[in-house]
């Protein structure tokens, strides 16, 4: 997996609460058979018109966004379906951190599982993010950047904007090194064949 | 029609039993807590638990790329015993004699069917009489029993702690880890009692009742926490009734729902293909597990079932929800900003103005189906709506059952008679127009009331509409052309 160590990025300011797994990638896309190449098909319903052009008005299709890493949205963010392809088209599309209020359980640990950052900030700390965000579009500038440093679990901007977040810190740990989960649990395959052995299951089958 | 007896029908007898740990003895505890003590395999320094998975059910659209990278790491699955598996996202409904049309659909289930083969695992495949929707089959077939802990990669799979056990969704990226380790890394969830208490009023069924409790707590209230549903309205719920309940507690954003076992459980589960062989004894150990007088949840929240009426969805999410007797509400409606948004959003997408009586609202399709509502009392309650009538003319309606027993069922019974006599298509088992995978989608702009768990935009199909609604409502409207009150319904 991907590390996550420190990341600085354009920021895509998604405005709407409640974004489900079934608009971050559509289920006419689930029928593919690998974790890769799901990118074109992110926020397919929003971000494309009936006839396959892209949709100027979605946000992710305004100059702001051109070229984003860090998605920022309202709370309750990737409800609904477990379908990992939402975080994998996320990856893929290169978002590497997505910050909202709350996130679903499913959506959230699967972030984890591709290298994407999930952070969690208080409502009034994200809609001051949405206010910045607007501002560095309507300016010169034109985007509006974040700095994400996961060993000290902080974010800030150029322009004083700086907040602390939590991260379960196993997590943390797994994201900063890229840790593969299943050798790390396949580690402990004594106790799990312990485990198994006061249950009465029987021993697994040798090669 | 029975299916063959396990391979390892020594080892599932074996993992039944809950052999007191350490922990128990620190206090009176909940169902959750006395599952959770009991599969923690350890606890390494510096990481989160790993929990024993007791079951691990699959279908073919969240399980290639986890199969994918055994192979490429050179895994194995540890206990292919232990792990079930069925295609019913991408299926088709129609006649199963038929190939499937669909290339890339039909590829996902061909490497369902040669991934099943590669590693041992028991597959109910296309054309094998108890195929059907993952967590119909599951209890159905007594795969799911009080006390274990089971997976899948499907965020409905709170349907199966309606037995008693604990049942959670998973990604792809931990089927792979379940596949290969049997556990799962999971820090331990809060927990939630969500306690209903009185009758039912006539009419109102549970899925009325979790809609009206996902409304309730809306679709976040539930994010960090495993929900036991508790109260003397819950216990007086047939299996079936308790496992809808618990299928949309991930609609309040619960990755579980659980209903402690008892008697109804038990005996829903006597006899049943999978179910243990020495079942008196099984029920002697599945009776401790209901939550002890006195054990603490993290939260608690009483509900009164008298204060529920058939409901209706308005919105894009589930807890946009309000009783058939009411009007469509305006955004102004609700004081969080968010819910503000959200309701202008969904008002939009739906093509709905506020104020508009929901028995006004015309539909253009039904569908009768999916693992919230596609068991047998699910078809049962639908036909006796239909019984003696037609679907109204401009109406397309679908009953698609939730797996080939349920299907043998109804025919049995002659339901699917009453459906097609009454204009309904009568369908081969699947997930179907829930979400749409297969032929079975809504064109833009069609207003469909449905039975399953989802109304998000373009759940159904792309531009589509979706009220969910009980599987009594659902007939009642397929037949009106429009919403009704099923409390007036005159039956024939």
């Amino acid at each position: 997996m991907q590390a996550f160590t420190s990341h600085d990025g354009v920021v895509a300011a998604l405005d709407r609460a409640n974004v489900d797994t079934d608009q971050i990638i559509p289920k006419q896309f689930l029928k593919r058979i690998e974790r890769t190449g799901f990118g074109q098909f992110l926020f397919y319903d929003w971000r494309f018109l009936a006839d396959g052009s892209p949709n100027a008005d979605f946000e992710l299709n305004q100059p702001a966004a051109a070229g984003a890493t860090i998605l920022l949205a309202r709370r309750n963010f990737g409800c609904g379906s477990s379908r990992e392809h939402a975080p994998w088209a996320l990856a893929d599309y290169g978002f590497r951190a997505v910050i909202a209020p709350t996130f679903a359980d499913i959506f959230y640990s699967n972030c984890f599982s591709n290298g994407i950052l999930p952070i969690r900030l208080n409502e009034e700390d994200v809609a001051e993010l949405f206010h910045r965000a607007a501002a560095a579009t309507a300016s010169e500038a034109g985007q509006y950047r974040l700095q994400i440093d996961l060993a000290g679990c902080s974010l800030q901007d150029t322009d004083g904007f700086a907040r602390s977040f939590e991260v379960e810190p196993f997590r943390q740990r797994c994201l900063l090194e890229g840790l593969d989960n299943i050798a790390l649990s396949l580690r402990h395959t004594d106790a799990i064949d312990r485990w198994e052995a006061a249950h009465g299951i029987p021993p697994v089958a040798a090669d | 029609m029975a299916v063959a007896v396990p391979p390892f029908a020594g080892y599932i007898e074996a993992l039944v039993p809950n052999p007191p740990t350490a922990s128990c003895m620190s206090g009176p505890r909940t169902l959750l807590d006395k599952i959770w003590d009991d599969h923690v395999v350890c606890t390494p320094e510096g990481e989160n638990p790993l929990l024993y998975i007791d079951r691990h059910l699959v279908h073919e659209v969240t399980s290639p790329q986890a199969f994918e990278g055994l192979r490429l790491a050179g895994r194995k699955v540890r206990r292919p015993e232990a792990t079930f598996a069925t295609p019913d996202h991408n299926v088709p409904t129609t006649d199963r004699r038929l190939p499937i049309a669909d290339v890339i659909s039909k590829q996902q289930i061909d490497t369902l069917r040669e991934n099943c083969r590669q590693f041992g695992v028991r597959l109910f495949d296309l054309g094998d009489a108890d195929q059907g929707i993952v967590h119909v089959i599951g209890p159905e077939l007594g795969i799911t029993q009080p006390g274990m802990t089971i997976v899948c990669g499907d965020s409905h799979t709170a349907t199966h702690g309606a037995l008693g056990a604990l049942a959670f969704g998973i990604g792809t990226s931990e089927v792979e880890h379940v596949l290969a380790t049997q556990t799962l890394r999971q820090a331990k969830p809060k927990s939630l009692e969500v306690r209903v208490e009185g009758s039912l009023p006539a009419g109102v069924t549970a899925k009325d009742l979790v809609l009206y409790l996902i409304g309730q707590l809306s679709t976040e209230g539930g994010t960090g926490y495993v929900i036991e549903y508790t109260g003397d309205t819950i216990r007086s719920l047939g299996m079936e009734q308790r496992m809808t309940v618990c299928n949309m507690s991930i609609e309040a954003g619960a990755r579980a729902g659980m209903i402690a076992p008892d008697a109804i459980t038990f005996d829903y589960l006597r006899g049943r293909d999978f179910a243990p062989a020495d079942f008196e004894a099984a029920v002697a150990r599945w009776q401790q597990l209901p939550s002890d007088p006195g054990a603490v949840y993290d939260r608690v929240e009483v509900y009164r079932a008298a204060d529920v009426v058939p409901q209706v969805t308005w919105g894009t999410n589930p807890a946009q929800v309000i009783g058939v007797d009411a009007a469509v509400p305006a955004p102004t409606d609700f004081a969080d900003p968010n819910d503000q948004s959200s309701g202008e959003r969904a008002l939009a997408y739906m093509g709905l103005e506020a104020g508009t009586r929901i028995v006004d609202i015309p539909l253009d399709r039904v569908f009768i189906g999916s693992c919230t509502n596609s068991r047998i009392e699910d078809l049962r309650a639908a036909a006796r709506v239909v019984q003696g009538y037609q679907v109204a003319k401009h109406l397309h309606a679908m009953v698609v059952p939730g797996s080939g027993r349920v299907k043998r069922q109804a025919e049995a019974e002659g339901l699917d008679k009453v459906f097609t006599a009454a204009g309904f298509e009568w369908r081969e088992a699947g997930c179907s127009m829930c979400l749409g995978m297969n032929p079975d989608t809504l064109s833009p702009g069609q207003r469909c009331a449905s039975t399953s768990n989802r109304n998000f935009e373009g759940r159904q199909g792309k531009g589509g509409r979706t009220h969910l609604v009980s599987p009594a409502m659902a007939a009642a409207a397929a037949v009106s052309g429009h919403f009704v009150d099923i409390r007036e319904w005159q039956y024939r």
